[in-house]
């Protein structure tokens, strides 16, 4: 327990720069796009005389210089205010709040139905590398994890939503039907099955191939030959000597996986109308919207350290060498 | 059936006095429909800013018409092509100084305050001509509102105004809002701006982001027995490929503005139950337009410009990009506004061997690669359309040995590149026809717009001769006498090619059969849905 709260308070003073770095990156990012807020909203409303875009451009902030800008910006972070959406006009934390519980809800159930269903077929693959079964998983896992997400998307609304009727087509409740509690519940549920399904379908194909060969490199390690040798059962050996030791590479992957959901749940939120994380990125990216932007990225950012940190202690429960090194320091 | 065949607007008349009576046979019509239900609609986009008032914009309209009323709305067959709603006539004086408008005595606000001429002399003074997009320009001249009784607005302007122009204009820039709401308030950004408090048959209940819109119906509406549903509600779907297979799963009952995409129209109008709708666009006409810097050289001469004209083959553009759902452009003004447009202009045929010979004599002689030049060419992303026109023009130029280089970039960036820094040699730009040239149609080819202004002439063209037609037509007050210089406009604009129209078109509602009365105005997806119907 006392390693882990040294080891979050390590994190936390070390995360500060790295936000730091991101938040003015990625400014000088969608600052160098071409095009502004004022451009992007004269757009969508079919213009506007000259004295108009220049009194927008005063009321967004556009008139003053990058760094001040970014100094304003900054400033108000640190007092942990994330700022005003020039895009919806809103708060920038409102939006978040609206919206990140969705993208989590969606990605945390991908992220486990594929972690779960990838490492599973990957130890049956791997239970006996260069076996038919594992030939047919390897391929087929491959052939999914070709296919565009937004594409599977489509497909799987046409056959079970427009085809079939069985699930609904789009959105992440039933709109206006003042459902609450349980029934709430099973409505979101019964949404999110085509997108999660979407999602993990595709991510599974990775956990699949890590464990499989994190497996087939552990058949030939000498431990294996000599659980072998003692007369373990075939099972055994799969399960508590030869998938455990794959399981590392497999944790590494679930971290990393989780940061990349963050963006990849984009095209399938566009796809079935989701109001999550990743469509309010691409929204600001279109809008120009730099708080919005960037409260979006330091959220992930923020997100993004959690996740690590959290494998780092499975890590250190998994194995007992890399715990102690760290416990050192 | 093509826009032009069914645009039924009025045309040019006198003077208006105008009378609610065309307004009643509809009413006696939509009376026989079944009442109450929900209905749901597909909304791509979630404005920032709903008031109608400051924001006059399709995308604005789409869902706060149903909310808030303007003065007067297109129609079929009102005379002048309109039907009353706040107003029940309005009238302008000889010398364009005022116009009359007489108003309805029986609506009320959505919050039960009574509607007045104070609320129109409100929102024409501190909304519409400070702050609306297009009523900066319309109302720029408005100095007062008098209102001499509670049903009665005159609106005064310093300089003549054209009576023509504000008839025109009163669909899209009078959108009326309740002054007790927004007096003494920064109007900006006043809340009620995205909770909107109107005249309308429907009250706006309810927003949530990223999901859907919902309006209820407005009990006490001053139009008897509208409307006729109980509920709206627009469900946000951002991505056009789920709009349609929403439909086929019946989750949603209509989607106006080509939210199923163009492709896909031929699969699922047979679809059972499903019905393709190309009209109610009428007075919404979206223009194809060939956008040229004129800094260039090589584009400064006109024979380069005709031989464009000669290359682009505008029935190829219609048939297979726009799948025929568009009409071919013969100039500026749009064929279904039968008001303005004339066809005698000059007429560029598709003609490649004339286009060369153009070029030939110009002296721009082919390379040893068999091109003259190179030009940047920028379609504008807006829609399908105008990018994939972006890529027909690329090979129509390369026919006339003129090397079209594409540069695609998102809105933002598009906006900057061709209205702020000029950074284009040929755009491909979709502007709109409002009903009258003056409203955003003579900016694309006026001269003086300062840099930044998008949708406007950009690309460096000055003629002093069309400059002086435009402002002329701007304080005609005589509606002859103006269309006339309209119609000397469109010849000169067609004879000198400061840009090359192509193509115009409307949208296409897709709507499940259950939904009645689609459709029914020239304006009818931004209009108030007061007399749509559900089927149960």
């Amino acid at each position: 327990m006392k390693r882990a709260l040294l080891l979050l308070r390590r994190r936390i003073i070390s995360s500060i720069p790295v936000l730091l770095i991101v938040v003015i990156f990625t400014f000088f990012l969608l600052e160098s796009a071409s095009g502004d807020a004022v451009d992007a909203y004269l757009g969508s409303i079919g213009g506007g005389d000259a004295a108009l875009i220049k009194s927008l451009r005063e009321s967004y902030g556009l008139d003053q210089s990058v760094f001040s800008r970014l100094w304003l910006y900054l400033s108000s972070l640190v007092r942990l205010d994330l700022g005003w959406s020039v895009a919806f006009n809103r708060p920038v934390r409102d939006l978040i709040a609206e919206r990140l519980p969705n993208t989590l809800l969606l990605m945390g159930s991908a992220t486990a139905l594929s972690f779960g269903l990838g490492s599973a077929l990957g130890i049956v693959a791997g239970a006996k590398p260069g076996s038919l079964r594992d030939r047919l998983l390897s391929i087929g896992s491959l052939i999914i994890y070709a296919i565009p997400s937004f594409w599977l998307g489509l497909v799987l609304s046409i056959l079970f939503s427009v085809k079939l009727r069985w699930l609904p087509i789009a959105g992440i409740e039933t709109i206006a039907s003042g459902k609450s509690g349980l029934s709430q519940v099973l409505d979101i549920a019964e949404h999110l099955v085509l997108p999660v399904g979407a999602l993990a379908f595709i991510y599974l194909a990775l956990f699949l191939r890590v464990m499989r060969s994190g497996m087939a490199e552990a058949w030939k390690l000498d431990f294996v030959l000599f659980a072998r040798a003692k007369g373990l059962s075939r099972s055994r050996i799969v399960l508590r000597h030869v998938a455990r030791n794959a399981l590392l590479p497999l944790v590494t992957m679930l971290g990393l996986q989780s940061a990349a959901m963050l963006g990849g749940s984009v095209v399938i939120e566009s796809v079935f109308a989701i109001p999550g994380f990743g469509r309010l990125a691409q929204e600001a990216v279109n809008g120009r919207d730099a708080p919005l932007l960037m409260g979006i990225i330091v959220t992930s950012a923020v997100l993004v350290i959690c996740v690590n940190f959290v494998v780092d202690l499975v890590y250190a429960a998994l194995d007992p060498r890399i715990g102690a090194s760290e416990g050192r320091a | 059936m093509t826009i032009a065949d069914i645009s039924r607007r009025g045309l040019l008349k006198g003077t208006a006095l105008l009378l609610g009576t065309t307004a009643l046979s509809r009413i006696a019509l939509a009376q026989d429909v079944p009442a109450g239900g929900r209905l749901i609609v597909a909304a791509d986009s979630e404005p920032k800013n709903l008031n109608p008032a400051i924001v006059a914009s399709n995308g604005v309209f789409f869902i706060a018409s149903k909310v808030i009323e303007p003065l007067a709305e297109a129609s079929y067959e009102g005379s002048d092509g309109l039907a009353p709603r706040l107003a029940t006539s309005w009238e302008g004086s000889a010398d364009g100084l005022s116009v009359t408008f007489k108003l309805r005595d029986n609506a009320t606000w959505h919050d039960g305050k009574p509607f007045t001429s104070a609320d129109v002399a409100f929102s024409a003074l501190n909304v519409w001509k400070p702050l609306q997009n297009l009523g900066r320009l319309v109302f720029a001249n408005l100095q007062a509102v008098d209102t001499p009784d509670d049903h009665t607005a005159i609106f005064r302007f310093s300089k003549p105004t054209p009576f023509q122009l504000i008839r025109n204009a009163l669909p899209a820039v009078t959108s009326v809002v309740p002054k007790h709401i927004f007096e003494g308030t920064d109007i900006a950004k006043n809340p009620a701006n995205n909770t909107l408090v109107g005249t309308g048959p429907f009250k706006f209940a309810e927003y949530k982001p990223g999901e859907y819109y919902r309006l209820t119906r407005n009990e006490n509406y001053w139009q008897k027995g509208e409307p006729k549903l109980n509920e709206i509600v627009y469900r946000v779907l951002p991505d056009r490929e789920s709009a349609g297979a929403a439909l086929e799963a019946e989750e949603i009952h209509l989607a106006a503005f080509s939210a199923v995409p163009l492709a896909d129209l031929d699969r699922i109008s047979k679809v059972d139950g499903i019905k393709v709708i190309s009209k109610g666009y009428e007075a919404l006409t979206y223009q194809l337009v060939v956008e040229i810097n004129h800094r260039r050289k090589e584009l400064s001469d006109l024979r380069v410009r005709q031989a464009i004209a000669h290359a682009i083959d505008k029935k190829f553009v219609v048939d297979t990009i726009f799948l025929g759902y568009a009409t071919e452009s013969t100039g500026p003004v749009p064929k279904n506004s039968k008001e303005f447009y004339t066809a005698d202009v000059a007429n560029y045929n598709f003609d490649v061997k004339a286009a060369n010979e153009l070029l030939d004599q110009g002296g721009y002689t082919k390379g040893s690669d068999g091109n003259r030049f190179q030009l940047k060419l920028r379609p504008a992303p807006y829609f399908n359309e105008t990018r994939q026109f972006g890529d027909y023009l690329r090979q129509a130029l390369a026919a006339v040995g003129i090397d079209a280089v594409i540069v695609n970039a998102d809105a933002a960036a598009h906006q900057k590149a061709v209205y702020t820094d000029h950074d284009f040699d040929i755009a491909v730009g979709p502007p709109v026809f409002r009903g009258d040239p003056a409203i955003s149609t003579t900016i694309l080819v006026q001269s003086g717009t300062p840099d930044g202004v998008p949708f406007s002439n950009q690309g460096g063209y000055v003629s002093a001769e069309l400059d002086k037609i435009i402002a002329q037509a701007a304080v005609t007050v005589d509606t002859a006498a103006r269309t006339d210089l309209y119609y000397k406009f469109q010849q000169l604009v067609v004879a000198e090619l400061p840009l090359i129209n192509v193509a115009e078109w409307g949208f296409i509602t897709v709507a499940r059969d259950t939904v009645l009365n689609v459709s029914d105005n020239p304006r009818w997806a931004v209009s108030n849905w007061g007399d749509t119907a559900l089927q149960s």
